[in-house]
This record gives structure tokens, C-alpha cells and sequence, in this order.
């Protein structure tokens, strides 16, 4: 693969889904672009971009869901899970009254194994809850990976990373050698395609949002930008979970820690631009 | 350091799960079928076990139902290991006292995913 096309690859992803792809990548290009050019009988990465660049939407994103990492497990890494529990959801009933839907947004869910999470979550914590409504919304940029989500169905591998086996039994059934989740817990996910890129205003406003894992992906000015979104879409008393790697530190003035716990992000609003004071001259 | 026993009648299988918790800073100890396993318990009580069910001499499942009738056997904590991955399977094991349960084949991550889930990663 030349220099050239390693480029044109970069610039494609970067301008698609803001993913940042460096030159030394080519490795990864290659291992994730070769099964696309066998299902497609396309030579050469080179014909591919030919076909993408001249505006062939379904190669596109084809060749987005090829490039992107739908890397997830069943209550991964506990802790967001925990704070979730212990801290967001006690602090969120005390604040709302009886009536009010809760709503969550996962932004970029992948194969849904973290909304389905924080539905057995939210099972479990019902009586705690006082009969308010939650609302679970989820998106990712991959209709394949998002049709997957909605499928509910996972191999054994996937079942068994950060699954109880207590969960598995109780709402798992065994499909062939798959598993296949309740379409209940199915159900009361809302999965839909969002590219973080794009202005979510559309969304309406979440208490909680997880978003988790995908900013390590993007370069710094895109998170200051897909922070400010997240901020203006959450509630001024939300909660912002991110991944173990992920931090907003230097990158936007829209957030601020939580208190009790430093993982926890609470939105802040855009700071003013200073305001010139007329009939004053500065000297 | 928590001392596991691993019991499983493939000395493959053995070596496998040895290297992953060894690596998750396991102690670890090895019996090749039940009765084996009664007597390495009874010499010293493991902090985790892990289990296949189908051994010659005495399964899984007896093993399990007579190390929790033993002094002190009911502390370790019991992760099922095989094969058998239909839920009538899985749901006796965990009723009759597992605490977690991994079907084969099987990798690092989830092994470290269902210690985690015993409290022991």
C-alpha cells in the first residue's frame, strides 16, 4: 500500500467519523480493508477509495464499519456501573420528582452490551427507582454493529465477558451455539445511528450520558467539540461517565468533576466572551 | 497469594488455566478428577477452585455437593469449567452451589472476568 493511498484512507475516516488514523497504521488499514475488498471483488484499496470518493454511500459506510473498533463487554471495567448504582441514580431520584422519565444516552453503544448492562442494572434497582420511567437511548455511527445490537443475539465468548452467570440464566436463552437476549430487555433499548460528529440538539435532553471508550479515537479539538454537544444536551444536574483512558482535562471547560468522585462529569455552561465596555479607550 | 486448585482430567486444559491465573497472581494447585480433588482439599483448603464436570472417578457435580458438606468447604469459591453449555447444566451447577460458571473453550479474559466476579481479581 503507497503513501498515497494510506493518505486518502487517513483523510476518508478523519472527515466521515473524525476518527485520527496515523501513517504507521498501515497495518491496521490493511487487516481491516482486506475482508471488505474479498466481499466486495474489489482489487485494491485504491478501487475502493475510487468508488467511496465518488460518492457511493452504501461503500462508505461499508468502509466506516470496517474502520471502527466495536470493542465491548457486559458491564465493562464495573466502576461507571457502580457510581451509577451508588451514586447517579440516589442523587437523580432525590432531585426528580415521582413523575419525571429519567433518560440515558449511550453514544456509540457498539453490539449494545452496555445499555443491555444498564437495563439488568436498572432491573435490579426497580424498588429504588419509585416507579419512574427510564428511557435507554443508544447510538452508533455502524448500522451493521447497531443491527447486531437490535439482534440481542451474542456467541458464547461474548456472554461470557463481565456477564454474571446468575444474569445469563435470567435473561439469556440458548439459540444453536448463540445466545439470545429477552427481546423485552431488547425492547426498551432505543437504538439509532448517530454520528458523534453531527449536532445532537435533535436528541433532546439525558440526565446520564456514557460515553465511553470512542474519544480516545478522535483528536483534540473534536473531543472539545463532542464534550460541548454532550454538555448542551445534559440536563445542568447530568451525569458524563467516560472510559478508564478518556478525561477532559485540557481539552474543554464544559465539564467539571463530581464531588464525590472525580469520574463522574458534571456539565457546565459556555463561558461567556468578554464583553467590550463602549466609550472606553484601552490604551 | 490465593491458592486456586485446578481440577480437570486433560493435563492440556490444566496447563492452559495454570499459565492464565498463575498470570492473574494465582498460587496454583492441580488434581486430575474428583477424588483426587476430596483429598487435595482436605490437605489444604483452596481459596478458588476451578471445576470441570466430566472426570472419571467422581465428576464435577459430586465433587462439588461433597466438598460443601466438608468442614471449611464452603469458603472456596467454585467456578464450573466445560464443556457442557446448555442451561440445564449451568443452572444445576450454580444451584448446587457454584459460584460462577465458564464454558469451553475459554481465554484469559473470561477467566479473569469470572474471578473478578467471585471477588478474587
Amino acid at each position: 500500500m503507497n503513501a498515497n493511498v494510506i493518505q486518502r484512507v487517513i483523510q476518508f475516516i478523519s472527515k466521515a467519523a473524525g476518527i485520527v488514523l496515523t501513517p504507521d497504521k498501515a497495518y491496521f488499514i490493511d487487516a481491516r480493508l482486506s475482508p471488505l475488498l474479498r466481499e466486495e471483488n474489489l482489487g485494491t484499496i485504491e478501487a475502493l477509495l475510487s468508488k467511496v470518493e465518488a460518492g457511493d454511500r452504501r461503500l462508505s459506510a461499508r468502509m466506516i464499519d470496517a474502520l471502527t473498533t466495536n470493542e465491548t463487554f457486559f458491564f465493562r471495567d464495573r466502576t461507571p456501573f457502580d457510581h451509577f448504582r451508588n451514586i447517579i441514580i440516589p442523587e437523580l431520584i432525590q432531585r426528580r420528582p415521582a413523575g419525571k422519565t429519567l433518560r440515558i444516552w449511550c453514544a456509540a453503544c457498539s453490539s449494545g452490551q452496555e445499555p443491555f448492562s444498564l437495563v439488568m442494572l436498572l432491573d435490579e434497582m426497580k424498588a429504588q427507582l419509585g416507579g419512574r420511567q427510564v428511557e435507554i437511548h443508544a447510538s452508533d455511527i455502524s448500522e451493521s454493529i447497531l443491527a447486531k445490537a437490535k439482534s440481542g443475539i451474542f456467541n458464547q465468548f461474548e456472554v461470557q465477558r463481565g456477564l454474571p452467570t446468575k444474569l445469563l440464566l435470567q435473561y439469556f436463552k440458548k439459540d444453536g451455539d448463540n445466545w439470545q437476549i429477552s427481546p423485552d430487555v431488547v425492547r426498551r433499548v432505543n437504538f439509532f445511528r448517530h454520528n458523534l460528529l453531527e449536532d445532537p440538539s435533535r436528541l433532546g435532553t439525558f440526565d446520564v450520558v456514557f460515553c465511553r471508550n470512542v474519544l480516545i479515537y478522535f483528536d483534540r479539538p473534536t473531543r472539545a467539540k463532542i464534550f460541548a454537544g454532550i454538555a448542551d444536551r445534559l440536563a445542568p444536574d447530568g451525569f458524563m461517565l467516560l472510559g478508564g483512558a478518556e478525561s477532559t482535562f485540557g481539552v474543554t471547560d464544559r465539564f467539571t468533576s463530581h464531588p464525590k468522585e472525580r469520574m463522574l462529569h458534571i456539565p457546565l455552561p459556555p463561558r461567556k466572551a468578554p464583553v467590550a465596555v463602549p466609550g472606553r479607550a484601552i490604551a | 497469594m490465593t491458592y486456586c486448585l485446578v481440577v480437570d482430567d486433560s493435563s492440556v486444559i490444566r496447563k492452559v488455566a495454570r499459565r492464565i491465573l498463575e498470570g492473574l497472581s494465582f498460587e496454583i494447585g492441580e488434581a486430575e478428577d474428583g477424588k483426587q480433588a476430596i483429598e487435595s482439599c482436605t490437605a489444604r483448603m483452596p481459596d478458588a477452585i476451578l471445576l470441570d464436570w466430566n472426570m472419571p472417578i467422581m465428576d464435577g457435580y459430586e465433587f462439588l455437593t461433597t466438598l460443601r458438606k466438608m468442614t471449611g468447604g464452603a469458603r472456596p469459591k467454585v467456578v464450573f469449567c466445560t464443556t457442557e453449555n446448555d442451561v440445564g447444566h449451568i443452572a444445576k451447577a450454580m444451584d448446587s452451589g457454584a459460584d460462577e460458571y465458564v464454558m469451553k473453550p475459554f481465554d484469559k479474559d473470561i477467566l479473569a472476568s469470572k474471578f473478578e466476579e467471585v471477588g478474587l481479581v
